[in-house]
C-alpha cells in the first residue's frame, strides 16, 4: 500500500482539495476496484476483465485497462458521482444513468481466487503427502499446515462437537483456512496481495450466511422446539410470542455478529496501516525535519501494526470457526434424559 | 456508505469460489488428511504400547532367568542326595542278598555234611554189625552154645552206643 500511495496522494492533490484526497485514498485502498494497483505507477493497473449485463439484458465482457482511465467502452464508464461512486454505470435509453448488473473480476475477486489457489494448493498438498507415504509424519511446511490442521480439528471442532465432528469438520476446516487464508494475503502489500478481502462486508456476510444455513438445516427437532415453544412459564410463550420473537432474533444476530466481527476487525488492521502511512504525507509540508521524524516513527508503527495484523489475522480466522462451530453445536443439542 | 454496503457481484463470486473450495476439499483434501492423522496417532500409541511391553518382558526375563536357575540348583541337590540314598540302598541289598545266598550256601553245606555223616553212621553200623558178627562167628565158633543169646547181646550193646551218641 505504501508504494502505491504517493501516486495517488499527488494525482488528487491536483484538484487542490488535499483533506478530501487523505479520506478517498483510505477508502479507495480499503474498497473494491476494477484493475489492480502496480507499485510506483497509478497509471498502469493489471487489467482484469470486466463482466457487466446492460438493461437490455445482454452480456458485455471487456478488459478493465479500456475503462479504468476515466475512458467510456462500449456505454460503460466508472461513476464519479454522489452515487456507485467509483463503480461501472451506464445511460440507458432515455439518459438516466443505471448500475448494470456487475459480474466483473475485480480486484477482491481476482484476489479471491488467488486465496483459493492457495488454500486449495496447501491442503491438497498436505493430503496428497498423507496418501503417498500413509502414517509418516510430513515435515517443515507442510507439518506447519498439518499442524494447523489438527489443531482447529482436535481444540476447536472435535472438543466442541465431539462425535459428531467429523460431520462439520470439512466446512469448519474450510472456513478457518479460506478466512485464514484471504487475512494474510491481503497484508502483503503488493500484487498477489494487499486487497482488503475480509475486510470487505459482502466476504464476511457470504461467510456468516453459510453458517447460518449449515446451523439451521442441521438443527435438531429439539434445537427447534427450544425456539418455538421453549421451557419457559406459558404466560411467556402464549398468547404473546415473546420467547420465540426473542429466540427467533437470537437465531439472526449470530450470523450478523460473526458478519461485523470479522469485516470491522481486519478492515480496522488495513485502516490503521494506511492512515499510518498518509501521516507522513500529513505532515510532510511541515519541512524536511518533522517530515523525516514522522517516516521514521510511521514505518516503525506501521511495521509493529503490520505484525499485530498477522496475529489478528489468526485469532479472527480462529474465533470465527470457534464461534461457527459453536452455533452449530448449540443446534445439535438432544434434549437431556434424567 | 460504500463499505458497508454489499456488493452483489462480489457476493456471487465468493459463493461460488466457497462452493468450489468446500467441494474440492471436502472430497480430496480434509478426509484424507484426518484420517492420516488418526492412523498415525493409533499407530504412535501402539508403539508405546509395544515398547511398554518389551520392557516390561524384559525386566521379567532376568527375573525369571534368576528363578530358573534357583530352580536347576534345587533339583541338582535334590539329585545328588537320591543318588546317594540310593547307592546306600544298593549296598545294603547287596549285603542282604550276600548274606541271604552265604546262608543258603551255609545250609546246604550243613544238610550234605548231615547226610554224609548219616551215611557214614549207617555204613559204620553194617561194618561194625558185619564185624560184631564175624566176631560173634568167631566167639560162636569157638562157643557153640547159646549163639542167639550172644547175638542179642551183641544187639543190645550196639544200640546203647548209638543212643549214646
Amino acid at each position: 500500500m505504501a508504494f502505491i500511495m504517493p501516486c495517488d496522494i499527488y494525482a488528487s492533490s491536483e484538484s487542490g482539495d488535499g483533506e478530501l484526497a487523505i479520506k478517498e485514498t483510505i477508502f479507495h485502498h480499503l474498497g473494491d476496484g476494477y484493475g489492480w494497483e502496480v507499485p510506483f505507477s497509478h497509471h498502469h493497473r493489471i487489467p482484469l476483465p470486466v463482466i457487466v449485463k446492460d438493461y437490455n439484458g445482454e452480456w458485455h465482457c471487456f478488459s478493465s485497462s479500456r475503462i479504468t482511465n476515466g475512458d467510456t467502452y462500449d456505454g460503460f464508464y466508472i461513476s464519479h458521482g454522489e452515487e456507485y461512486n467509483g463503480k461501472i454505470v451506464a445511460k440507458d435509453a432515455s439518459g438516466n444513468v443505471y448500475r448494470p448488473t456487475d459480474l466483473s473480476i475485480t480486484k477482491n475477486v481476482f484476489a479471491l481466487f488467488i486465496s483459493i489457489a492457495v488454500v486449495m494448493l496447501c491442503v491438497l498438498s498436505v493430503a496428497r503427502w498423507h496418501r503417498r507415504n500413509g502414517a509418516k509424519a510430513p515435515r517443515k511446511g507442510l507439518g506447519a499446515i498439518e499442524a494447523l490442521i489438527s489443531f482447529i480439528y482436535d481444540g476447536v471442532i472435535k472438543s466442541t462437537l465431539k462425535d459428531k465432528a467429523h460431520r462439520f469438520a470439512p466446512y469448519l476446516l474450510t472456513v478457518f483456512f479460506f478466512i485464514f487464508g484471504m487475512n494474510l494475503l491481503g497484508l502483503i502489500v503488493i500484487f498477489p496481495g494487499g486487497a482488503n478481502l475480509t475486510g470487505n462486508i459482502a466476504v464476511t456476510l457470504v461467510l456468516a450466511v453459510l453458517t447460518f444455513i449449515m446451523t439451521n438445516l442441521y438443527g435438531t427437532k429439539h434445537y427447534w422446539k427450544e425456539i418455538f415453544w421453549p421451557d419457559v412459564p406459558v404466560w411467556l410463550k402464549c398468547p404473546l410470542p415473546i420467547m420465540q420473537v426473542i429466540e427467533v432474533f437470537g437465531m439472526f444476530t449470530k450470523p450478523a455478529a460473526l458478519t461485523v466481527r470479522l469485516f470491522a476487525n481486519m478492515m480496522g488492521g488495513h485502516m490503521i496501516v494506511i492512515v499510518l502511512t498518509m501521516l507522513i504525507f500529513i505532515f510532510a509540508p511541515m519541512g524536511a525535519a518533522v517530515a523525516g521524524a514522522t517516516t521514521v516513527v510511521s514505518v516503525l508503527f506501521s511495521i509493529f501494526m503490520l505484525l499485530i495484523d498477522v496475529l489478528v489475522s489468526f485469532i479472527q480466522a480462529y474465533v470465527f470457526t470457534m464461534l461457527s462451530t459453536i452455533f452449530i453445536s448449540l443446534a445439535q443439542e438432544e434434549p437431556h434424559h434424567e | 456508505m460504500e463499505l458497508f454496503t454489499p456488493e452483489f457481484g462480489l457476493i456471487f463470486w465468493m459463493f461460488v469460489s466457497f462452493a468450489v473450495l468446500f467441494f474440492v476439499l471436502a472430497k480430496w483434501g480434509w478426509p484424507v488428511i484426518l484420517k492420516g492423522i488418526d492412523q498415525r496417532a493409533e499407530l504412535i500409541d501402539k508403539g508405546v504400547e509395544y515398547a511398554q511391553n518389551a520392557k516390561e518382558q524384559l525386566d521379567h526375563a532376568r527375573e525369571e532367568a534368576e528363578k530358573y536357575i534357583a530352580e536347576a540348583r534345587r533339583q541338582q541337590a535334590d539329585m545328588l542326595r537320591e543318588a546317594d540314598k540310593m547307592k546306600t540302598q544298593i549296598i545294603e541289598d547287596a549285603r542282604e542278598a550276600a548274606q541271604k545266598e552265604a546262608q543258603k550256601v551255609m545250609d546246604n553245606a550243613k544238610q550234605s555234611i548231615e547226610l554224609a555223616r548219616k551215611e557214614a553212621e549207617q555204613t559204620f553200623r553194617d561194618e561194625v554189625s558185619a564185624f560184631a558178627l564175624d566176631i560173634a562167628g568167631k566167639v560162636v565158633r569157638t562157643q557153640l552154645a547159646e549163639d542167639k543169646a550172644q547175638k542179642q547181646l551183641v544187639n543190645t550193646l550196639l544200640d546203647e552206643i548209638e543212643n549214646k551218641n
